[in-house]
């Protein structure tokens, strides 16, 4: 026997509270709070009136699409009760706990946790369980209490009591039901089926006899997330080069194929396989933007194979997107030679391609920093980090830096003037023309050693025309001699 | 060993029928050319000498330096800087080196490259870099794919002109560190081979300070045109190169053009 539970949802405040929607150029409302109904506002009463009855009301627009939006979530959070869910309605969410009651310590426990669980979230819920979609969903609405359960087989005496806009029908319906003095569900048990069927529409039988379990209402569930994994085992281990490229381009294809369908793309991918003697590997392949086409990211792969060690042979493999992020719908083909259109994903995927083999810290842009050392000027960011100013284009600076200041022999006679000559890596180089002092002082913020930092630049070229960036260390002081070093070489 | 092609003069008509039958070669292997096929220099000196009128694009050149030492290679990175900015300015320069590598942000700026359209890739070993040169070469997406490389052996210089030529990106092998002169001067599949060394700059009688950096530049092997060299400025902050004013405004146009041989 099935064993359904239904919660309706409803914001509950002490002050009235409505939401109107437009239908036809008036303004109606759609739905209220406790507290307005408290005062006799109903759904389908129009905005003005309502207003006439209870100044200062509060009224929003109705969101119907958003509304939709978040139930659908609601019903997928309740999928930690039952794998069953489905939003039902405009404000309901079925779920079917057949067999999953016991293990939050039966109906009742399920019932009060997950009641709990909403209240926290805020959100105002009855809740009913009972064996049918229609029973569960008319004693949550009829019942009265938060939870309402509806022992195994006792659904027909439990409904009888319940107000007749409890069974799912039309507001109009249920009006005409009430003015014939059919109050009550069980009003309805003891009235020929026939009349009832004649006089009003035959809808109303439907919900009878769904309620009572006479007619079968099938619940549809909402399809279960689709796997970010896929996994195929082999009848014969394999370990050829080619049995492994061809057996992850399936396992790449299939798992392309339902990112596809959520909408994603992979950053991170892993691809674990087992060997027949009991040992397993894994190969992570990474990406620099979503990315779910399987012959660039096979690439990536082929170019990590020869790592893999088969040993005997491989008997299973598993690709997991262990990393997804939401790629649109346009997935681009890799342009092929003589094919026009290039685009920034191109670029994406070189980076994927050589960062998958150089290295993720080997792929990069150099960046401006602030900093007042020239050797702190730049740093080495990933491709695609962010951010990324132009660099400084009104110093004179070299082409290419040493990593580190190099200590050089220089004869400078005058104080503060450019050297004569120097030595660097023991050739002799003698100076033909200079340019400077320009003065760059350390961060005095990093500290004392840095504070004491002083550099006085010049640009210099020797005899044949090359060009250094050297600098002198420290103020020049007659009785210590002044140390020079050599920091770039210019164009 | 090579026969050198030696003419009387710029214009000449084996350099056109060389630059032909290059542009037919490409348009069989399916590479469609919007742009034109080479990159002027913006020298006419230059520009007459080269078969096409230019630095040819979607080809293999080789750049070094005057010697092997470090303080060689800063002049001929920036040349081949400031043609690769050129070639087009909306897309990345892929530039491949050997581990860290000492190329400086602040003064790439100034040979007309903006960093942030600077991608770099660090290789651990000859291969990788040459793979690495090889993959930005096969996408259509890049400027110019630059490589800082010691060796550049036949088969794998004709693997990188293929690469070059099937996506019209223009490859730049510039060779750095030290080798046996044999090897440097091994032949090669590249289109073009430049020597770039420094020259004393000339600075205005009375102008204090440095003038604008001069390069010798020596193209000592092409396909198509004769060896020549020429004396230039050296790039300016959009990349381009131009003839010292004082021998440009000379009478005779006074550009050194000599044949050497090859």
């Amino acid at each position: 026997m099935d064993r359904r539970g239904a919660s309706g949802c409803g914001s509950s405040a002490h002050k009235p509270a409505v939401l109107a929607v437009s239908v036809g150029g008036r303004r109606i409302l759609s739905a209220v709070n406790p507290a307005a109904e408290a005062l006799g506002l109903l759904p389908g009463l129009t905005l003005a009136d309502a207003r006439a009855r209870v100044p200062g009301l509060d009224v929003a627009n109705a969101d119907p699409e958003g509304d939709a939006a978040a139930l659908l979530r609601l019903a997928q959070w309740c999928g930690r009760y039952s794998p069953w869910t489905v939003p039902h309605g405009a404000d309901s969410v079925l779920l079917d706990i057949t067999g999953c009651a016991h293990l939050a310590g039966g109906e009742d426990r399920l019932g009060a946790a997950l009641f709990e669980r909403l209240a926290r979230r805020g959100i105002g819920a009855r809740l009913g369980i009972a064996d049918t979609i229609g029973g569960a969903c008319a004693i949550a609405r009829g019942g009265g209490h938060a939870v309402n359960i509806v022992a195994p087989g006792a659904t027909r005496d439990a409904l009888a009591a319940l107000p007749v806009r409890a069974l799912r029908l039309g507001g109009e319906m249920a009006a005409a039901l009430e003015r014939l003095g059919l109050r009550h569900i069980g009003d309805l048990y003891r009235l020929p089926r026939a009349a009832l069927a004649q006089r009003f529409d035959a809808a109303l039988m439907t919900r009878l006899d769904e309620a009572l379990g006479e007619e079968r209402e099938a619940l549809s569930p909402l399809p279960p997330a689709p796997p970010r994994w896929t996994r195929r085992q082999f009848a014969e281990p394999i370990a050829a080069r080619d049995s492994i490229e061809a057996a992850i381009r399936v396992l790449l294809e299939s798992l392309c194929r339902s990112l596809g369908e959520e909408g994603l793309g992979a950053r991170l991918l892993v691809l674990t396989l087992h060997r027949v003697d009991g040992e397993s590997a894994s190969l992570a392949v990474g990406t620099a933007r979503p990315n779910r086409d399987a012959a660039h990211l096979m690439r990536l792969f082929a170019e990590r194979i020869e790592r893999i060690d088969p040993g005997l042979g491989i008997e299973d493999m598993m690709l997991a997107a262990r990393r997804a992020e939401p790629l649109g719908a346009r997935q681009l083909a890799l342009p092929r030679a003589g094919q026009d259109g290039v685009t920034a994903d191109d670029a994406a995927m070189l980076i994927d391609r050589l960062a998958n083999r150089l290295g993720a810290r080997s792929v990069g842009r150099l960046v401006p920093r602030a900093a007042h050392l020239p050797e702190r000027a730049q740093h080495f960011v990933f491709a695609f980090a962010t951010g990324g100013d132009a660099f400084r284009a009104d110093q004179p600076r070299p082409v290419r830096l040493l990593p580190f200041p190099e200590p050089i022999e220089a004869i400078a006679p005058v104080p503060d003037d450019p050297p004569l000559n120097f030595r660097w890596r023991r050739r002799l180089h003698r100076v033909a023309r200079a340019e400077g002092p320009e003065r760059i002082l350390g961060e005095w913020w990093r500290g004392e050693r840095e504070a004491e930092l002083l550099r006085d630049y010049y640009r210099v070229e020797d005899e044949d025309g090359r060009r250094y960036w050297l600098f002198r260390a420290g103020l020049y002081r007659p009785d210590a001699a002044a140390r020079w070093f050599l920091h770039g070489l210019c164009a | 060993m090579t026969m050198a092609l030696v003419t009387s003069g710029p214009g000449d008509k084996a350099g056109q029928v060389e630059a032909l039958r290059r542009q037919v070669a490409r348009i069989e292997r399916g590479a469609r050319d919007t742009a034109t096929p080479v990159l002027p220099f913006g020298v006419a000196g230059i520009d007459r000498h080269l078969p096409g009128g230019g630095l040819m694009r979607g080809a293999l050149h080789e750049v070094s330096g005057q010697g092997p030492d470090a303080e060689d290679a800063a002049a001929p990175a920036a040349f081949v800087v400031g043609l690769a900015a050129r070639l087009d300015p909306a897309k990345p320069v892929l530039w491949c080196q050997m581990g860290e590598g000492d190329l400086y942000g602040p003064g790439l700026a100034a040979c007309g490259l903006a960093p942030s359209r600077l991608l770099i890739a660090r290789a651990r070993n000859a291969a990788d870099l040459l793979w690495a040169m090889e993959e930005g070469l096969r996408t259509r997406s890049l400027a110019a794919a630059v490589g800082e490389i010691a060796d550049l052996p036949g088969p794998a210089s004709r693997r990188l002109q293929l690469a070059a030529e099937s996506s019209g990106v223009t490859a730049f092998a510039l060779r750095r560190f030290r080798l046996p002169d044999a090897a440097s001067r091994a032949p090669n599949a590249s289109v073009t081979r430049w020597r770039v060394s420094p020259a004393p700059s000339a600075p205005a009688a009375g102008e204090p300070g440095l003038g604008r950096p001069r390069w010798r530049l020596e193209l000592w092997r092409a396909r198509g045109a004769a060896p020549a060299e020429w004396i230039v400025e050296a790039c300016d902050a959009t990349g381009h190169v131009a003839l010292p004013a004082a021998l440009g405004d000379g009478p005779a146009r006074r550009e050194r053009l000599r044949i050497v041989g090859a």
